[in-house]
């Protein structure tokens, strides 16, 4: 039975191919600069979200599984070891009064919340995660939301880099980052 | 005592820095390294115009001066935005962008063909196309009849972070950062992709969860 509905799912995508090569061809000549191979599969290399999750909280033999594990299947896969991470830290809470099973969860399923009616800041003492702006200064964020504990003054060494901003302004116009050096 | 919390706390920052070598997500992971389809960071943030949203997907970081001119998008490798308006991290909306013939192309926002892991690009959704800045040119703006807007080039890497110290930190020779600490990232780019999207075209109800994706053409026409 699920062998037949793997077939006619199978068979099912590849009238949508051939469908999509009709198109390629009515298009192709209204494209100026040709087209993409859009008949085609395309299979997952990255994936990112917010700054530093796969690199802090994945081990080395998991990474690249995570990069191919789309976001509602992260928390299934790899909260475990989410949790775990934050116990090797000593992790037991921080500003935002989160316990470390709850930081974990909302840690694991990694997308970039971001709010389409106010501000937009990764974390500016009034917006939580309501976006990552150019200039928000993520390292020190994520530092002290893992270290700081309840206050964010816990292990003062470590909850900032003091890097606070970048080397070049950014634009207030389009395309916002700075031409390259 | 005070020497024994600062004794953990170095030891808990080992832990912590054990996996990184370069952040925010730069080289994060042995089959992306060094290739174009390493995403470096993702930006989402509210436009000049309030009415519209900004979507940045960086890659092949660290380019120093002399390399970036050489770099270049992967006409093979589509750099999708996704969307989740409903809260279930499940993509209702992708923006696709891919290179073509020194122009970078932008179809959607629009619901996907499939979701999850793999995609078929929505061919019958461009918005918007431009020249691919070239290293030193005035950024080339497209901007679309619905209003989407697209920049793709080099530009400067706007991730900042003392890698330096905290590479120290790790080996042991230093407990704690620098005041101020040093960019490791001054002085270098990164293959920029920006997005403009008026918001009336992202079916918002006030919160989207937005992850982006690099994926490579396979040469396949079906899911395995």
């Amino acid at each position: 039975m699920k062998k037949i509905f793997q077939y006619s799912y199978l068979a099912s995508l590849l009238v949508l191919a051939a469908c999509q090569k009709n198109i390629k061809n009515d298009d192709a000549a209204s494209l100026a600069g040709g087209v993409p191979p859009q008949a085609e599969v395309y299979a997952q290399g990255d994936q990112m979200a917010r700054p530093a999750i796969n690199t802090v909280f994945v081990g080395s033999s998991r990474k690249d599984e995570f990069n191919t594990t789309t976001p509602s299947a992260m928390s299934a896969a790899f909260r475990t070891d989410f949790i775990n991470k934050l116990t090797s830290f000593g992790y037991t809470t921080n500003i935002l009064g989160l316990d470390k099973n709850t930081f974990a969860s909302v840690l694991v399923t990694d997308v970039l919340n971001a709010s389409t009616t106010g501000v937009t800041s990764f974390y500016n003492g009034t917006q939580v995660l309501t976006g990552r702006a150019l200039a928000d200064d993520v390292i020190d964020v994520e530092l002290t939301l893992i270290f700081g504990g309840a206050t964010g003054a816990s292990n003062p060494g470590l909850t900032s880099d003091h890097v606070n901003g970048n080397d070049k302004p950014f634009l207030t116009s389009f395309p916002y980052m700075a031409s390259p050096h | 005592m005070k020497r024994r919390k600062i004794f953990i706390a170095t030891l808990l920052f080992f832990v912590v820095a054990a996996g990184i070598i370069y952040a925010a997500d730069h080289i994060d992971a042995p089959s992306v390294t060094n290739k174009p389809t390493d995403i470096t960071d993702v930006y989402v943030f509210r436009a000049e115009n309030p009415d519209n949203m900004v979507f940045v997907a960086n890659t092949q970081g660290l380019l120093t001066p002399d390399a970036t001119a050489d770099a270049k998008f992967d006409e093979n490798t589509m750099i999708e935005f996704n969307i989740d308006n409903n809260g279930d991290n499940v993509e209702d909306l992708v923006i696709q962008c891919i290179a073509k013939n020194g122009k970078m192309k932008v179809y959607g926002p629009a619901a996907p063909k499939i979701t999850g892991t793999t995609s078929y690009l929505n061919i019958n959704k461009l918005s918007v196309q431009t020249d691919i800045t070239s290293y030193g040119q005035a950024p080339q703006i497209g901007i679309g009849d619905n209003g989407v807007k697209v920049f793709a080039g080099p530009r400067d890497d706007p991730f900042f972070f003392d890698l330096t110290r905290f590479k120290q930190i790790i080996a042991g020779q230093a407990t704690s950062f620098n005041n101020p600490g040093h960019d490791t990232f001054a002085g270098t780019n990164v293959m920029g992709l920006v997005v403009e999207v008026p918001k009336s075209l992202l079916n918002s109800t006030g919160t989207i969860n937005v992850w982006a994706e690099t994926k490579t053409a396979t040469g396949s026409t079906a899911v395995n």
